[in-house]
């Protein structure tokens, strides 16, 4: 086995900047979606490495949602100033105020970004959107192409999906048709955890375990801050706890975890039994299809 | 030891027990997680079922929840300590041969599964044959439901001598055979103690040691020009770097190199790696190569060795799998082209025969191709291509056609030698 065989980390990494550099020679104009979640700074990494010693050449968009994590959004902002790369900033807390979206009763601001993300891509007229989303995430994700196209209104269609053969991708598109792209399809929680460690990337902290302030509602465990405070009735109590995603502040769960290091995150995720999104999304719990209702709406 | 990479295809309907393997291959390997499995667990029940569903798992659409039916190739990932292995699963119907297709195209080994009481089916064939015709290295007949034939070692062989015989007409490399029940496990993970007679490897243990490094062309060397990068900084202002994916063969600083279609020569002077500069690098790896002249090189140019050069043509020959449920493919029609990084224009001059895929007769005086259907054409592009057999180069063999009325994908070609150059 030895010689001319490449770790499956580096096969990964190296179909992700193929993906990169397929859509920055082919679309007009490129854009990827960071959040400062874990999968995003992953895809943000990658890129860079593809246009080396050349700064990415393209743009990167944030749906802020207004409920974000303080220490995400400064990420954020820290990590596109340092690559010199524009931001692109779409407001939900503006959409709401403009009238364009309005709050959803529950409080979750998930299903709204929708619109707001396709205003902002319209305005700024981007063809191709690079998001972090993996296939291993859940049901609808797993049959997604790399290239996944999407229609005039940001819809898309499972039943009429274009075939993807070898790595011979399709980005043609017409005016005002667009692709949402999927450089991480193929890596797995475990593997983001892995390339973080091996590079040495560095993460907000809360992916790392810390004695937080939480509660308990419906068996998860939220962390109590700026969005989430004690309802009539609750008690909060210090634990030891980590985010495995980052979501909206006020729905997304922490998980109980000693892992304070991001090798003890990787040896932690090996051993997990619940995916991520099961594990810590309020959002996702609505119903079996709740993630394919959301992208055939526009939503990543 | 670091852990590669093993991409594996699946075709085959519920009825043999495809998704129970995958069900069992993810669940003994612990790559299912709890949730999922309460979820199918619940919605079993719901409907129910007296056993937990395993096909529920892969699934995932609404539509194919509600018919009962697999639409689409799903993938599917798990690990062991050696191997982190890609599942393309596919439906087996015979309207689904695109899935398979697209499934087997970056396969490395193939599934086939056979229903021990059943034998060799239709199904079973057309797989195979698909596997082949695609170029997948490996094959592995899961010969499934054991344990409904008693652990027969006769049926066992029966189906062995019988699926060996079919396959002596195709090209296949490496053929193996596996007695196997999903359901109990026997033979999936561990070993079977019901089955003494059979001395190979459980198949997971098999797709563990599978030899795939030797699979990959490091003889041709083939770097499809994919991107330019030229920083516009002041301290890098010379610098220019030709990025892409190694199709083929091992390329390294110093090597003399002709790039095509200019067929101007020079050496290669450096490789950079997403990881720094490197002494050799081969497929499937992700470089940037600067060399030591500076000449002109654009995205769709191919750089090989001054003595081993790909075919340079615009008639090609080539069978393709056609798509497209809107239009069959015809003649005479314009459709766009896309070769390695390369896009041209291809018009169809002639289809030779369509292959019946259950028999593999040749079928001839065929004016078209329909959704499904594969065969055998000949095109011309409007301009060159840099290309290889497909049977000796999965990357320079392979291409696909774009119908430019509706930018849809509608076909996969791969490239066959006997060109009218």
């Amino acid at each position: 086995m030895k010689g001319h065989v490449i770790s499956q980390l580096s096969a990964l990494e190296a179909e992700s900047i193929h993906i990169f550099r397929e859509v920055a020679a082919e679309m007009e104009r490129p854009c990827l979606l960071f959040s400062g979640g874990k999968d995003s700074i992953v895809m943000l990494h990658v890129a860079r490495k593809a246009f080396a010693p050349s700064p990415i050449p393209f743009p990167v968009m944030h749906v802020d949602t207004g409920l974000n994590f303080a220490e995400v959004i400064a990420y954020r902002d820290r990590w596109a100033a340092q690559l010199g790369l524009r931001l692109v900033v779409a407001s939900v807390q503006d959409a709401i105020e403009r009238g364009v979206v309005k709050e959803e009763p529950n409080g979750s601001r998930n299903r709204i970004q929708t619109p707001v993300l396709l205003e902002a891509a319209a305005r700024e007229k981007f063809d191709a959107l690079f998001g972090g989303g993996r296939r291993d995430e859940e049901k609808a994700r797993a049959k997604e192409r790399v290239f996944s196209f999407r229609d005039e209104f940001g819809q898309w269609d499972p039943k009429n999906q274009r075939p993807e053969i070898w790595s011979l991708y399709n980005g043609r598109v017409f005016s005002g048709e667009s692709i949402r792209v999927f450089p991480l399809s193929n890596w797995t929680e475990l593997d983001i955890w892995s390339y973080i460690d091996a590079k040495n990337i560095e993460i907000p902290s809360l992916y790392l375990a810390a004695q937080r302030e939480v509660v308990e509602r419906d068996g998860m465990l939220y962390a109590v801050n700026q969005f989430v405070s004690l309802k009539a009735g609750e008690t909060s109590r210090k634990m030891s706890v980590r985010y495995r995603t980052m979501g909206d502040a006020n729905l997304t769960a922490a998980v109980e975890s000693y892992a304070d290091t991001v090798a003890k995150v990787v040896e932690e995720i090996a051993a997990a039994r619940m995916t991520e999104r099961g594990a810590t999304r309020g959002d996702d719990k609505v119903s079996e299809a709740a993630m394919e209702d959301r992208k055939r709406e526009g939503y990543f | 030891m670091e852990v590669d990479l093993l991409r594996f295809a699946t075709a085959g309907s519920v009825d043999d027990g495809k998704s129970t393997l995958i069900g069992r291959l993810l669940f003994d390997s612990k790559s299912l997680f709890s949730d999922q499995l309460e979820s199918v667990e619940r919605v079993s029940r719901e409907r129910g079922h007296e056993y937990t569903d395993l096909s529920l798992l892969t699934d995932g659409l609404r539509a194919e929840r509600e018919q009962g039916i697999t639409i689409d190739v799903a993938y599917r990932y798990f690990s062991t300590p050696r191997r982190k292995f890609i599942i393309a699963d596919t439906p087996g119907h015979i309207q689904y041969t695109r899935n398979m297709v697209t499934g087997a195209s970056t396969a490395d080994v193939a599934l086939v599964l056979v229903d021990a009481r059943k034998g060799m089916t239709e199904q079973s064939r057309r797989h195979a044959f698909i596997a082949t015709l695609l170029g997948v290295p490996h094959m592995v007949v899961c010969v499934n439901k054991m344990d409904l034939v008693d652990w027969s070692e006769e049926v066992f062989e029966g189906i062995r001598r019988e699926f060996t015989e079919f396959a002596s007409r195709l090209r296949l490399r490496d053929l193996t055979f596996i007695p196997l029940s999903a359901l109990s496990g026997d033979n999936v993970v561990t070993r079977s103690t019901n089955m003494p007679w059979f001395d190979g490897a459980p198949l997971l243990s098999h797709l563990e040691r599978l030899h795939v490094a030797s699979d990959r062309n490091l003889v041709d060397v083939r770097f499809p020009v994919q991107y330019v990068v030229r920083p516009q900084s002041h301290e890098q202002r010379d610098y220019r770097g030709y990025a892409g994916t190694i199709a083929s063969g091992v390329l390294k600083p110093g090597d003399r190199i002709r790039a095509l279609p200019a067929g101007l020569e020079t050496e290669i002077a450096s490789v950079e790696t997403a990881g720094g500069p490197v002494s050799e690098a081969y497929p499937p790896m992700a470089v940037t190569i600067t060399l030591k002249d500076e000449i002109d090189i654009s995205r769709g140019d191919m750089l090989c060795r001054p003595n081993n050069v790909p075919l340079v043509m615009q008639d090609i020959d080539a069978q393709v799998c056609w798509m497209d449920e809107s239009a069959p493919l015809t003649t005479e029609k314009t459709y766009a082209i896309k070769h390695t990084t390369r896009w041209a224009r291809a018009v169809v001059k002639q289809i030779d025969y369509r292959i019946d895929i259950n028999t593999l007769h040749r079928v001839e005086g065929v004016h078209g191709l329909a959704l499904n259907e594969i065969g055998r054409i000949h095109l011309r592009s409007t301009k060159p291509l840099f290309v290889d057999p497909y049977l000796a180069n999965r990357q320079t063999g392979a291409f696909i056609l774009v119908d430019e009325s509706t930018n849809r994908t509608v076909a996969a070609g791969m490239i066959v030698r006997e060109s009218a150059g």
